[in-house]
C-alpha cells in the first residue's frame, strides 16, 4: 500500500471515530448531567468533564415519582406482547408455509397487505373498542392493539419455507402431527431467528409511545415511555432529575441491545427485507 | 373414509395454527379499519353515537386551513428528514464498513444506539441540549444568529430541529440497511475492479453504487412513509405550535379525536392520512423500481 493510500485510509479512520464520538454525545451529556447536583448543572462551571458524582437525582426520581410502577407496566406488557406476537405469529407462519387449507391465499395476502398499513390510522377506532370493551386504563387495553405485527409471520414464513422437506418426512413417518413437527423441528431449526425477533419485538413494544399514551390516563398505569415525560410537569426544569429519569427509563432496551447486539441488528436486517 | 377423517383433522389443526392471529386480527385491525370508515361518515362524538352526514367531514377537510397547514407542515419535514438521513447514513456506512473486527462493531454500535431509544428520552434529552438558558448547544446558536434560540418556541426554527432530532434518533436504522447492503456487495467485483486498475472513485461508482442502488430506494420509500407518520417528537417538543408552525396530519386526528371530541372528523382525517401513505408508497415504490432497473 502506497503512503498516501495509508495516510488517507488513517485519515477516514479518525474522522470515522470522532463522528461516533460527536453522535453519541447527546447521550454522554445526559449522563454528565444527571451524576450532578441541580445547582451545579446551572453553574458557569459546569464543564464537559464529569467533576461530581452526586446519585441525589437518582434517588429522587427512583422514590419520588412513579417510576417503579411505570417499570411494572412496560415489563408487563412488552414480555406479554412479546410472547404473543412471536407465538401467534409463529404458528399462522408454520400454516401457511407447511399446510394446505381453504383462504390460506387470502390470509396471506391480508398479512402482508396489514403490512403497509398505518396503524396510527386506526387509533381512533381502536381507543372506542378498548373503551367499549372496559380497557382503559389496564394491561389488557395497552397490549391488545400491540399484538398485530405482520413481519413477525413473513419472516417465520420464509425461514419455515427454506426447511428441506426430508426433515418433515421422518417426524410424519413416526406418527408425529403437526404441532410436535412444528415445537420439536421447526422451532428448533429457528432458534436464532426467533431471539432476534423476540428481542426486537419486546425493544419495539418497550418504546410504544402513542398508543399507551392515548389508551392510559392514570399515572400510575402508565409505561415507561409515557410515564417520564409527566417528571418534566412535575419538577419543572430541573435536569439532574430529568436525566436521571430519561436514563433509567432508557436502561432495560440499552442493556437489551448490548448484550444482544448481533441479534438485533440482524433482525433488523431481516425483518426489512435486506437479508434473508 | 379415513381420508375424509383426516382431511377434516387436518384442517382443523390448521385452522387452530391460524387462529390466535387471526382472532386478534380481527379484533384490534379489521374491525377498527371498518368502523374508521363508518364513522368517518358521521358527526359523532369519540364515545357515543353519531348522526349519518355523508361527506360532509371530507368537504369540511378542503375548507380546513388547518389541514392544510398540517399537510405543508408534513411535506416541510420531509424534505427536511428523508434525503439528508439517507445521504448521511450511506456516508455513516460507507465509513464503518471500512473498518473490521472489534472496532467496526463498536463503531456501529455507537450510531445504531440511539434508535432503540424511547422517543421521550431523546426528546427530553435534546430539550435539555436545546434549553435556551442553559443548552449546551445554545452557543452554537449564539454564534451563528447573534443570541439564544428558544427553538421549539420560533417558527422558523422549530421544524428543522424537530428534523435533527428525528435524524439523530432513527438514523442508526438506515446506517444498518445500508451496511446489510454494502456486505451483499461480491468482494470479487472489487478484485475485478482493481485489476482493471479502477481507483476507489470508479469503483463506488461502477460498482457499490448500481449494486447498492435498491437498498437505497428501500431507504427512501421506508423513511418517506415514517416520516408522514410523524407525532411523537413533535407533539413532546412543540405541541404542534408556536402558531401551528410544526402542526402535522397525525397531531390534527389527535386533536380533533381526544381533546376537541370529534370522532367523525378525526376518522376523516385519518383516513386521508391513510390515503395519502398508501398513495405515496405505491407512487414512490414504483418510480424507484423504474430508475433502479435502468
Amino acid at each position: 500500500m502506497s503512503t498516501a493510500r495509508r495516510i488517507e485510509n488513517s485519515i477516514l479512520t479518525i474522522l470515522t471515530i470522532v463522528g461516533a464520538a460527536l453522535w453519541i454525545f447527546p447521550l454522554y451529556w445526559a449522563f454528565v448531567t444527571s451524576i450532578r447536583s441541580e445547582d451545579r448543572v446551572v453553574s458557569e462551571q459546569a464543564g464537559l468533564i464529569p467533576d461530581e458524582f452526586n446519585l441525589a437525582s437518582y434517588i429522587d426520581v427512583l422514590f419520588n415519582t412513579r417510576l417503579l410502577n411505570w417499570y411494572m407496566n412496560s415489563i408487563v406488557t412488552s414480555v406479554i406482547i412479546t410472547v404473543v406476537v412471536i407465538v401467534s405469529g409463529m404458528m399462522c407462519a408454520y400454516a401457511l408455509s407447511q399446510m394446505r387449507f381453504p383462504g390460506r391465499r387470502l390470509l396471506y395476502g391480508v398479512v402482508l397487505a396489514s403490512f403497509m398499513v398505518p396503524t396510527q390510522a386506526l387509533v381512533v377506532t381502536q381507543f372506542i373498542l378498548m373503551n367499549s370493551l372496559g380497557f382503559i386504563n389496564t394491561w389488557a387495553g395497552i397490549i391488545l392493539p400491540q399484538l398485530i405485527v405482520p413481519v413477525v409471520i413473513i419472516v417465520y414464513k420464509q425461514f419455515f419455507d427454506a426447511v428441506p422437506k426430508e426433515m418433515r418426512e421422518a417426524v410424519v413417518l413416526d406418527g408425529g402431527g403437526e404441532y410436535t413437527l412444528l415445537f420439536k423441528v421447526y422451532l428448533p431449526l429457528n432458534w436464532g431467528i426467533t431471539t432476534a425477533l423476540a428481542i426486537i419485538t419486546f425493544i419495539m413494544a418497550w418504546n410504544q409511545f402513542l398508543w399507551p399514551f392515548l389508551v392510559v390516563t392514570t399515572e400510575d398505569m402508565m409505561t415507561i415511555p409515557v410515564g417520564i415525560t409527566q417528571v418534566n410537569d412535575a419538577f419543572g426544569v430541573f435536569y439532574a432529575r430529568l436525566m436521571s429519569v430519561a436514563l433509567l427509563g432508557a436502561m432495560p432496551v440499552a442493556l437489551a441491545y448490548l448484550v444482544f447486539q448481533r441479534r438485533v441488528t440482524e433482525a433488523v436486517m431481516i425483518s426489512s427485507g435486506v437479508k434473508g | 373414509m379415513a381420508t375424509h377423517y383426516n382431511r377434516r383433522k387436518h384442517l382443523a389443526i390448521a385452522f387452530s395454527l391460524v387462529a390466535p392471529f387471526v382472532f386478534f386480527f380481527c379484533l384490534v385491525f379489521l374491525w377498527p379499519a371498518i368502523r374508521v370508515v363508518e364513522l368517518s361518515f358521521t358527526n359523532g362524538p369519540l364515545i357515543g353515537e353519531g348522526e349519518w352526514v355523508g361527506l360532509e367531514n371530507y368537504r369540511r377537510i378542503l375548507t380546513d386551513n388547518l389541514f392544510y397547514t398540517s399537510l405543508k407542515n408534513n411535506g416541510y419535514f420531509i424534505l427536511l428528514t428523508v434525503v439528508p438521513t439517507t445521504v448521511l447514513a450511506l456516508t455513516i456506512a460507507l465509513l464503518v464498513n471500512r473498518l473490521s473486527g472489534r472496532l467496526q462493531a463498536a463503531m456501529l454500535a455507537l450510531f445504531f444506539l440511539p434508535y432503540i431509544l424511547p422517543v421521550s428520552v431523546v426528546t427530553m434529552i435534546w430539550t435539555w441540549m436545546l434549553d435556551f438558558q442553559f443548552g449546551i448547544l445554545q452557543p452554537a446558536f449564539a454564534f451563528f444568529t447573534g443570541k439564544p434560540v428558544p427553538v421549539f418556541k420560533d417558527p422558523y426554527w422549530v421544524m428543522p430541529m424537530v428534523a435533527v432530532v428525528t435524524i439523530w434518533w432513527t438514523n442508526g436504522f438506515n446506517v444498518l440497511l445500508f451496511i446489510a447492503g454494502l456486505r451483499n456487495v461480491p468482494q470479487e467485483l472489487y478484485e475485478a475492479a482493481a485489476l482493471d486498475g479502477a481507483n476507489s472513485r470508479q469503483q463506488f461508482r461502477r460498482v457499490t453504487w448500481p449494486l447498492l442502488w435498491p437498498v437505497t430506494a428501500l431507504v427512501l420509500t421506508l423513511q418517506l412513509i415514517l416520516q408522514l407518520k410523524i407525532f411523537d417528537q413533535v407533539y413532546l417538543m412543540s405541541e404542534g405550535g408556536p402558531f401551528n408552525s410544526s402542526y402535522v396530519l397525525l397531531l390534527m386526528v389527535y386533536r380533533e379525536a381526544f381533546q376537541l371530541n370529534h370522532g367523525g372528523y378525526a376518522s376523516a382525517i385519518a383516513l386521508v392520512l391513510f390515503v395519502v401513505i398508501m398513495v405515496v408508497s405505491v407512487l414512490q415504490f414504483q418510480v424507484l423500481k423504474v430508475r433502479g432497473a435502468r
